[in-house]
Order: structure tokens, then C-alpha cells, then sequence
């Protein structure tokens, strides 16, 4: 669930003012059959096609190369890119028409029940998946929509320096021992120990980025739809929000957290400010390059498994970022196809981005390397469709920011409420919910 | 007024010409071109209005009886549901407390912007420099003030330094922003900077429209400053204080910029229609959340009633 967001408030103000695109409408290629499986790969891909991305950063340069050498592949196949900020919202709104580009990451907000009224179906999900990893992450009733652009394992970015000044010397593999470690920052170095981004608030939804990692189960998320008190002691999702409060209530973060900044924190941990941020592995580039820009060595950015281990060996929880969808409305559904498995199979774009390959046959990135010579298990997640059912219905946002920054605020004191009474609320909202969606 | 060259008589042709129609549409006695015309000038802006702000309205209230997700093709109805949810669910409507830290805000930047004004339409010195300086904040891009507001309150900030150079000492200054307590004072504050200068303009305008003459036989009874404020000028812009009112009470029901871009809601600065957004997009709730925006239409418009009928809005005569 972890991506790239940036300037989403500037955005949001403006993304009023949408604009009128106009989707890439060449003509010929009229053979629209729209019928499911192979219907759309059985022709010759062909036409000009709009890809939507959120990658404001590199649509110039990685993309732009990407596009040139697909065109050299397919001659007759042109690809344009149209990287927008506030991805998640500009694209929500203008699927209420029917020019959302003809290639487009499907947006985590829209709920599976409307996959099929808005994308081309891909395949069945039995064939997918012997190449492909994350297939059941877009799949619903039997036909799979989207395959994801790359994987993400989830762990904790770290500043190896600061760790070094600590007199850290190997990695945390309880809550404890991950707190000592924090402790020990904050006394033994200027670092702030955990920033939270509080402000931002996205990062600070990691507790449950980390559902799997302390017991090592795929079926975690599964499991917690039909839960119907996840915040009870000894459960998963307890454990890990639980580890947040702690961190937070031993004052191991910063001193004013309605104050943090996303775009900063990256500079605050390549310059050794900061000593840990949990994050998804995309962050790692980003974090390396932060170090790049302020002359420190990338070398300095660590990546750690989440601070559990299940008979001696940490988990890691792996799924996928955006899966990449065909608009149901496009005119060149064969080159659009053609374009997500060529991204997919040949582009190397996972490697690039530092994430986990979609392909099964693909390599672990360099960036991984180190991460996965610390014996971390990696679990492919099992999605569940329930899960985000109930926790719309509850209101209480699991991947948004609000509920874990009642959490901060109580641990640091603020609000005079206490970890019970916040984890009793959530308990009967989130059983209350489960019945009403059936 | 001397360019102004005299009316020839072509030009008074078309002036009776002019009369003649206005005199025949008042008889009802229209040819079609005639009842064409006034639509056809009035096309663009109507296009416009009715595109931008009654389609959206009328569809905000159908959306208002179903339950739709904000993405999907089919759209449940569901009655009153969602107007029922709202009334029996206390966390919704108790977000309206923090109004009232906004609009005690507004009250005391309508008392600074009428002192402001009435102490500018005097003579002072460098009396358009400090009008510029009341008024540039209201010009200013909400997003980039409350950027600059953030790194105004942050620990350590420029308010902290500048506390620290009246003698404070720098440990006990409070959380301005992380402080739930403080924290809906602070952005109120924001606010009233920010806003005090469109009140300011209007209170400026409006007692620069009373006569100078006025003035000097006052000065002449011998009337004080205060006394010519309060007999003179109170009086003669009631009408604007009582719109600055509405707008006040209004405005402080539906707060979101600051609060929403500083915050995101958080530490308890959640308004009424920082809920709605985040139920609407984060949560999926499309039809609760426009439930929700046609309350507060509704009370808005009643607050303006209520106001009408305490305050009648009556003619002033100068004279």
C-alpha cells in the first residue's frame, strides 16, 4: 500500500480545475470485441495509447525511454504518458467518464466490486499466476484485471551511521529490543530516534503495511475481516499498533509531530537526523537519492525486516504497488495489453524502482540484496476484498492516516485518552461493521 | 467632465428610441426580437451558473438519498438513511464545537477590522501604506499561508524566536499546533489574519461613502472621535456590519482550508467539512457525505433567516 505521494494538498486544491484530456482516439483499429480473456491480445497491437502514472519523477527520462523502446518493438504503437500528482484523486474523479487513459493504475479507493465495470478483464487467474506474482490482488469473480507494476516487501529504512553511534551492533528481532535500540539513539546521538511524518500521515499507516510480519501468515488480512477484535492482546494488529503507541509514549520521536515533512524526512535520515522510518522497499531509492543530493553516502541507508521473528527467521509481508489495468472504453485494448506485459515481462522497470519483480522468473533488486541476506522470509500476502469492506463501513481508515495519529496523540499525552480506550473503540466499531457487509 | 461631447442628434434619436421600447415593453406590447435580446445577453452567464452550480447542487442532493461509493455505476436509493445516520450519531455533529473557536475568531476580527478602518478613514500618516499592510494578506494564496503559518508555529519557529526576544524562555513556550488544547486558537488566529483584511475593505469603502461634510459639523458641535464613530459612522454601515455577521457565522461553519492544509484535520482541529471530505474520499461514503453538505446548506441558510428577521436590513439616510 506504500507509494510515491507527493504535493497531494496542493493538488487536491487545484484538481478542481480538471482537465478536459482528451483520450488518444486514432482511428482504424475498430475490431472492439471487449470479450474477456484472449479477446484483447488475439490482435495486432496498433494506435497511439495514453498511459496514466503516477511517477511525476521520472515520466521524462525512465518512461520516455521505456516508450521509445516499445515503439522500436511495435512500429505501430505509439505510447504518450500522463504522470499526475494527486494520482489517487484525479483519476477517482475523472473515471466518472470515459477518458482515463488507456493504460491506468487502478486506484486503491475503487472497490473491486466495480472492477469489471471499468477495466478490460486480463485473463483467468489460474494462468496468470504461474508467471505472475500479486495476481489475486485484481482479481475478482474468477477474472483477474490488473497486473502490478512491481512488488513491495515491507520493512523498516534505517540510518546504518546512526545505528553505528548507538553501538548497535545487530538488528532488533523483538518489539523490545527495537525499542532499547531507539532508546539508545536518542542517548547516544542527536538523531531523533522514529520520526512519524505525522503530518503527512500516509507513512504513519505502516502497522498495518506490516499485517504478516509478526506471525508470519499469508491469510493475515484474511483473517482479521472476520476478527472481531483485532485490538485484543496477542493479536497481530494489536502487537504492531501497539508498537507505534510504545514508541511513541517513551518519547523516542520527534517533539512536535504535527510539524513533520514528508520531502524533508528524506533529507532528515540521509543526513543521519533520523534513525528509523518504517516504509515499503520503494522508499529505499528515494532515500539513497535523498543521500546522493545532500553529499552523504547512500551507502548510510539500511533496510530491515519489521522487528518479529517466527522460528527464527524475521517475515516479511510482500504485495504488490499499483496494479496496472486497460481502460473497458479504450480503442487499442491490444496495444494496451501489449504495453503491461512488456512493462511487466521485459521493461526492468522493478529493478529500477528497487521493487520486487511481478514476474516469478525475475531477480531480487541490489537494493533488496542486503535485506535479503538477513534470512528474511518473504510472505505473499493474500488480499482480502472483505477486509476493505469492513474497514469502509467502520470508518476507521487502516491505511489512512487518522485513527494511528488518535494513537500518537494519546501516547504523547495530548488528547488524555488512553491505548485502552482508543483500541476498545476501535474493537466495537470494527465488529459492528463486520455483520452490516455480510 | 468636460470631454464628454454634447448629445448630438443622432445620439438623442437613439435615446428616444431607447425610451419608446422601454415604454412599449411596459405595455406588454413586445415584438420577439425585443424579448430576444435581454436572453441573449443573459446566455453565457446562465450557461455558466447553471453548469457550475445548480447541476452539481441538484445531483448533491439526489446523491444525498442513496448510498453510492463515489465511483460505481449503480446507485442505491436509500431514503433517509443517511440523513438518519447523521442525526444519531453524535461523532458527526459534535465537529461543530470547533466552529465556535472560529467564529468567536471572526467576532474579534470584525472589531479589529472596524477599528482598523474607522482609525484609517481619519487622517494619519502613512495611512495607504498601513491599508496595504492590513489588506495583502486576504490576496495572499490560502495553501501558501498556511504553509508559512506551519513553520510560523512549529517548535523552535518564528513565533517561538520572537518570544524568546521578548524574554521567554525558549523550553516553556507551549506546542502551538501539537497542543490539542491550543491548537484550534492557533489556526483561528490564522484565520483572522488572513480574513480581517476583506472585512477592512468593506467597513473602508463603506465609511468613505459618508459625506466629508458630515464630519465638520460634527467637529464644529464638538463631537469627539469616539462620539462621531459611534453617532455617525456605527450608524451610517450598519448594513455591512450585519452582512459581516452572516458572512462571519457562515464562514466559521464551513472552515476548511487552513485547518485541512496545516493540519489535515488532525490533534482535534477536524471541521465540519473536513469530515465531509474525508468521508466521502477516504471513506467511500459519497451519499453520507452530501447528506452531510445539504445540512449544513440548510443551516446556513437558516442562520441567514434567523438573521434577517433580528436584523432587518433597512435604508440609511445620511441626510
Amino acid at each position: 500500500m506504500f507509494r510515491v505521494r507527493r504535493g497531494r494538498v496542493v493538488a487536491l486544491t487545484t484538481a478542481v480545475a480538471l482537465i478536459g484530456l482528451t483520450a488518444a482516439c486514432g482511428s482504424g483499429d475498430s475490431g472492439d470485441t471487449g470479450s474477456g480473456a484472449g479477446g484483447a491480445s488475439a490482435e495486432k497491437p496498433s494506435g497511439d495509447i495514453l498511459v496514466l502514472t503516477n511517477r511525476t519523477d521520472i515520466v521524462g527520462t525512465t518512461l520516455k525511454g521505456y516508450a521509445t523502446k516499445f515503439h522500436a518493438k511495435y512500429p505501430e504503437v505509439n505510447v504518450k504518458f500522463e504522470a499526475l500528482t494527486d494520482y489517487e484523486g484525479e483519476v477517482k474523479t475523472r473515471m466518472s467518464t470515459k477518458q482515463y487513459g488507456d493504460v491506468l493504475l487502478i486506484p486503491a479507493g475503487v472497490a473491486k466490486a466495480d472492477y469489471a465495470d471499468f477495466f478490460e478483464p486480463l485473463g483467468k487467474p489460474d494462468e496468470l499466476t504461474k508467471k505472475y506474482r500479486y495476481v489475486d490482488s485484481s482479481t475478482v469473480d474468477g477474472e483477474t484485471y490488473g497486473l502490478a507494476t512491481f512488488g513491495n516487501a515491507t520493512g523498516i529504512v534505517y540510518n546504518k551511521k546512526v545505528f553505528k553511534e548507538a553501538g548497535i551492533t545487530a538488528l532488533p528481532k523483538t518489539p523490545d529490543e527495537f525499542l532499547a535500540d531507539l532508546q539508545a539513539i536518542k542517548t547516544k546521538t542527536q538523531a531523533t530516534p522514529y520520526y512519524t511524518n505525522y503530518k503527512d500521515g500516509w507513512p504513519l499507516s505502516w502497522p498495518q503495511g506490516a499485517m504478516g510480519s509478526v506471525s508470519g501468515d499469508k491469510d493475515a488480512l484474511v483473517k482479521m475481516a472476520d476478527n472481531k477484535a483485532p485490538w485484543t492482546a496477542g493479536q497481530e494488529k494489536d502487537t504492531l499498533d501497539s508498537l507505534l503507541f510504545d514508541a511513541v509514549q517513551k518519547g523516542l520521536t520527534e517533539k512536535d509531530p504535527t510539524t513533520t515533512n514528508w520531502e524533508n524526512s528524506k533529507n532528515l535520515i540521509a543526513t543521519g537526523k533520523i534513525g528509523v522510518l518504517p516504509l515499503g522497499s520503494w522508499a529505499i531509492a528515494q532515500m539513497k537519492d535523498a543521500a546522493t543530493k545532500a553529499g552523504t553516502s547512500p551507502d548510510d541507508i539500511g533496510f530491515m525486516p519489521m522487528p518479529f521473528q517466527v522460528d527464527g527467521a524475521y517475515q516479511s509481508p510482500v504485495g504488490p504497488d499499483f496494479n496496472q489495468a486497460i481502460n473497458i472504453n479504450s480503442e487499442h485494448k491490444a496495444a494496451a495489453r501489449a504495453w503491461i506485459d512488456w512493462m511487466v515481462t521485459d521493461s526492468g522497470y522493478s529493478d529500477v524502482v528497487g521493487g520486487l519483480p511481478t514476474l516469478r522468473t525475475g531477480k531480487t533488486p541490489a537494493d533488496l540484496k542486503d535485506f535479503e541476506a538477513s534470512g528474511v522470509k518473504f510472505v505473499e500476502m493474500v488480499p482480502s476484498a472483505k477486509l476493505d469492506a469492513v474497514d469502509k463501513q467502520s470508518e476507521i481508515g487502516l491505511t489512512q492516516p487518522d485513527y494511528y495519529r488518535d494513537l500518537v496523540d494519546a501516547a504523547r499525552g495530548a488528547s488524555g485518552k488512553t491505548k485502552a480506550q482508543i483500541f476498545d473503540d476501535l474493537n466495537s466499531k470494527w465488529a459492528a461493521a463486520i455483520p452490516k457487509v455480510g | 467632465m468636460t470631454d464628454v461631447p454634447a448629445p448630438t442628434r443622432e445620439s438623442q434619436t437613439v435615446v428616444a428610441r431607447f425610451l419608446d421600447s422601454l415604454r412599449a415593453s411596459a405595455s406588454g406590447k413586445k415584438s420577439f426580437r425585443q424579448r430576444l435580446i435581454p436572453w441573449l445577453f443573459l446566455v453565457v452567464p446562465l450557461v455558466l451558473l447553471i453548469t457550475f452550480t445548480y447541476v452539481p447542487v441538484a445531483n448533491m442532493f439526489w446523491y444525498s438519498f442513496t448510498s453510492w461509493n463515489g465511483i460505481s455505476k449503480t446507485k442505491k436509493v436509500v431514503g433517509l438513511d443517511n440523513y438518519t445516520e447523521f442525526f444519531t450519531r453524535p461523532d458527526l455533529y459534535r465537529v461543530f464545537f470547533v466552529s465556535l473557536y472560529y467564529l468567536a475568531a471572526s467576532i474579534l476580527q470584525i472589531a479589529l477590522a472596524l477599528y482598523f478602518a474607522t482609525l484609517l478613514s481619519f487622517n494619519t500618516k502613512f495611512k495607504n501604506l498601513f491599508k496595504g499592510i492590513i489588506f495583502f494578506p486576504y490576496l495572499i494564496n490560502g495553501v501558501a499561508i498556511s504553509f508559512v503559518f506551519l513553520f510560523f508555529f512549529q517548535p523552535g519557529g518564528t513565533l517561538d524566536t520572537v518570544l524568546g526576544f521578548l524574554g521567554m524562555d525558549k523550553g516553556s513556550a507551549p506546542q502551538w499546533l501539537g497542543n490539542p488544547d491550543i491548537v484550534n486558537f492557533s489556526l483561528a488566529g490564522t484565520s483572522v489574519w488572513r480574513y480581517m483584511g476583506l472585512n477592512f475593505v468593506l467597513f473602508l469603502g463603506a465609511i468613505q461613502s459618508i459625506p466629508g461634510g458630515i464630519y465638520e459639523a460634527a467637529e464644529l458641535d464638538g463631537a469627539s472621535r469616539w462620539q462621531q464613530f459611534r453617532y455617525l459612522i456605527a450608524p451610517s454601515i450598519k448594513p455591512i456590519i450585519s452582512l459581516s455577521f452572516i458572512l462571519a457565522v457562515s464562514g466559521s461553519l464551513a472552515v476548511f482550508e487552513i485547518p485541512f492544509i496545516m493540519l489535515d484535520g488532525a490533534n482535534g482541529s477536524t471541521t465540519f467539512v473536513i469530515q465531509t471530505v474525508k468521508l466521502a474520499f477516504e471513506n467511500n461514503k459519497v451519499g453520507l457525505a452530501s447528506a452531510m453538505a445539504v445540512i449544513l446548506l440548510l443551516i446556513v441558510l437558516l442562520v441567514t433567516w434567523i438573521q434577517r428577521i433580528l436584523v432587518p436590513e433597512e435604508e440609511v439616510d445620511l441626510s
